[in-house]
């Protein structure tokens, strides 16, 4: 016979132990104190799994409640008031390409003073002068290195002449001379490919800047007339400014992110 | 009189002229005028014909074109010849003038959601503002304070859709308004009793939602919907009278000539107040007179980017094909006095036709964005564009110029209104405030 038979066949015989009523109800009245001196003082994988199943009853049991708690007598429904409200003449079409308003343009101007600004790629990898220029050597010999080729993306007004190239100290080849930035609106989430209106700066330093030289991380002027922007006082905003987020050298075109 | 024939001898500086009302009717024969006659001695000239007690304000179109300057400069810039007969048509102006507004006199809070429309009373005293959470309110304009605001309470249902337009009946035809018509996106227009507080008719018959409703003055009611048809039905029994069709694509807009005049009833710039039974008269006078003897034109506004005039008791087919937006036409609307049409785009430009031909006139070019709505004032000099750039724009219509740039909202205009007594402006919209503006 299975071992656990044994047991039930003698209590069937002889019946129970005398106190085994009084005995049982005081293990249960202990099981609460046991229980929760079990759940604090396990530690590690079993204490974590105990937690778990406590927490699990413990929301079990209050949503229980709440439903009995709930009573049959009607009461005055908060109607949700929906968002994205719109006139009758705008109900089917989808609106998507939709600038916000400037907010703000005395903080900006101030900003501006101060030359802070919050910018979404704030530190940059420094570049090198040597990554940045390519030195060429000119005079018969060959032997003159004082011209330098810039390697990397640059801009250069629609008004820019060249300089006498027996003079030109600093050369920007017009095949690494971009005009459009694709320019992505942080909130909107869609890209226009905007002009480029000037290089406001460029971390690496002022020399950069002034040369119109546009790595990771400049801070360049782009026109958004596009956009239709208005700024509260009613003027039409035609420039703002993005900071580029890609290696257009690398990529052949310009990526940049709109600073609003 | 006598100084016209002591010059007529004198070929080189009179020109002979011959005036003529819109409509066509000669007023007196050809006649000699001095060359250095303006707008203002021809207005003496017609005044005195038409025996006017007082001096009535009157505008001169010569071909069409405005005349501003003395006549003599008018030649000299078209050499037009001397020889023969200058036909100049005049047309009476408003009496009154309204001042252009200038200045934001109150910001009101009190939405939670975007304003959607706008409208003030026919006497200008009231204004009520509908919103997109789910409330309408009154607001008091003296005080420039909320009055009452419009929660659920006994809605009239019957719609299965939105609400895409209301239109009250002419106070001229019942006095008080009781009825007015609904169009909603489900496709059915209905009929609604204030008073009963129920559906009186369902004018159903188009495919697609119904974008707009207009009340005629003639007892006709206009429905213009997305199935690119414009029907018109009768008011007692409901039933279909016509069907305009020429659309190509969903039907905005519409506006009737006379509809100024509907709106404003028994009311006008005197700001008088009317007993009841005065009312109607009062109303139906001044139907007529806006009305003239031409038919009620109506015009409709499409998402093809062009708008049809048409002279709906007339004729099924359109009057004229009014063509030039580069995008769809969201709004259009008769001035007061029925002379011009204004019609507001998405292609960022407002255009100024004439309502009577449908002719192009200009185009007012300014705001950068979408123009979503435009009002007219009062004496139909000055026209006012709301846009989602959320500039509101009042346009001169004599000079064809910008008069005043009204910036000041923060996010799109919806919905603008010109009070009927000229005084103030209202526009509410995407920024949940509405805001009042005076001159």
């Amino acid at each position: 016979m299975p071992q656990g038979d044994y047991i039930e066949l003698h209590q069937k015989r002889h019946g129970r132990r005398l106190d085994y009523e009084e005995r049982k109800r005081k293990k249960e009245a202990r099981a609460v104190h046991k229980r929760s001196k079990q759940a604090q003082n396990s530690i590690g994988i079993k204490g974590k799994m105990i937690a778990k199943k406590n927490y699990a009853e413990k929301a079990q049991m209050k949503k229980t409640l709440k439903m009995h708690e709930e009573s049959s007598s009607r009461r005055k429904a908060d109607e949700d008031v929906q968002e994205g409200a719109v006139p009758a003449y705008l109900l089917d079409r989808e609106n998507t390409s939709r600038a916000k308003v400037l907010s703000n343009t005395i903080k900006q101007k101030r900003k501006e003073k101060a030359g802070k600004w919050e910018v979404p790629l704030p530190k940059v990898r420094p570049v090198a002068e040597d990554e940045m220029f390519r030195v060429i050597r000119s005079g018969k010999r060959k032997t003159k290195q004082w011209k330098r080729m810039v390697t990397k993306a640059t801009f250069v007004g629609p008004g820019f002449t060249r300089k006498p190239p027996k003079y030109e100290r600093f050369i920007r080849p017009s095949g690494l001379r971009f005009t459009k930035a694709h320019v992505t609106h942080p909130e909107l989430r869609c890209t226009f490919c905007l002009e480029i209106i000037g290089i406001k700066k460029n971390p690496n330093g002022p020399m950069y800047t002034s040369l119109g030289v546009m790595t990771r991380g400049t801070i360049i002027e782009v026109n958004v007339s596009e956009l239709g922007l208005v700024t509260p006082a009613g003027k039409v905003v035609w420039g703002k400014y993005a900071q580029v987020t890609n290696n257009p050298e690398n990529d052949g075109c310009i990526n940049a992110v709109l600073l609003v | 009189m006598n100084m016209e024939t002591s010059q007529a001898g004198m070929g080189n500086n009179t020109v002979m002229c011959l005036l003529t009302d819109p409509e066509g009717t000669n007023l007196g024969s050809a006649m000699y005028i001095p060359q250095t006659a303006g707008p203002l001695q021809l207005t003496q000239l017609v005044n005195r014909f038409l025996n006017n007690e007082e001096m009535l304000p009157y505008s001169f179109y010569v071909s069409d074109e405005e005349l501003l300057v003395p006549v003599g400069t008018y030649l000299e810039k078209n050499q037009v010849s001397v020889e023969k007969v200058l036909t100049i048509v005049y047309q009476q102006q408003a009496v009154f003038r309204i001042r252009p507004v200038n200045r934001c006199s109150q910001t009101i809070a009190g939405h939670a959601e975007a304003v959607l429309c706008v409208s003030f009373s026919p006497d200008g005293k009231q204004l009520a503002s509908g919103s997109g959470d789910t409330t309408v309110r009154l607001w008091d304009l003296n005080t420039e304070t909320p009055l009452f605001t419009c929660k659920d309470g006994n809605p009239l249902t019957g719609h299965k859709k939105w609400i895409t337009g209301i239109s009250w009946e002419p106070v001229h035809l019942s006095s008080p308004c009781r009825r007015f018509v609904t169009s909603s996106k489900d496709g059915d227009a209905r009929i609604w009793d204030v008073t009963l507080k129920k559906t009186l008719i369902c004018l159903s018959g188009h495919t697609l939602a119904v974008t707009c409703v207009k009340w005629g003055g003639d007892g006709i009611i206009y429905t213009g919907s997305q199935d690119c048809t414009i029907k018109m039905w009768e008011t007692t029994q409901g039933k279909l009278i016509r069907e305009l069709k020429g659309h190509g694509h969903w039907v905005n807009s519409l506006a009737l000539s006379t509809e100024y005049v509907l709106r404003t009833g028994a009311f006008d710039h005197t700001g008088r107040q009317y007993p009841p039974n005065e009312e109607m008269k009062k109303a139906l006078e001044r139907y007529n007179q806006t009305k003239g003897d031409s038919p009620e034109r109506l015009v409709s506004g499409s998402d093809d980017f062009t708008m049809f005039l048409w002279e709906p008791s007339v004729s099924k087919q359109p009057k004229k094909r009014l063509t030039g937006h580069q995008q769809l036409v969201n709004h259009v609307y008769f001035s007061p006095d029925g002379k011009w049409i204004a019609s507001a785009s998405f292609d960022r430009s407002v255009r100024l036709w004439n309502g009577v031909t449908g002719q192009f006139v200009t185009a007012f070019r300014g705001h950068v964005g979408p123009v979503y709505q435009v009002s007219w004032s009062a004496d139909s000099r000055l026209l006012l564009s709301g846009s989602k750039d959320s500039t509101l724009k009042i346009w001169e219509i004599r000079t064809k110029t910008l008069k005043q740039d009204l910036p000041g909202h923060a996010d799109e205009v919806f919905a603008v209104d010109w009070s009927p007594d000229g005084e103030k402006v209202v526009s509410g919209g995407k920024d949940k405030v509405l805001k009042l503006w005076k001159g």
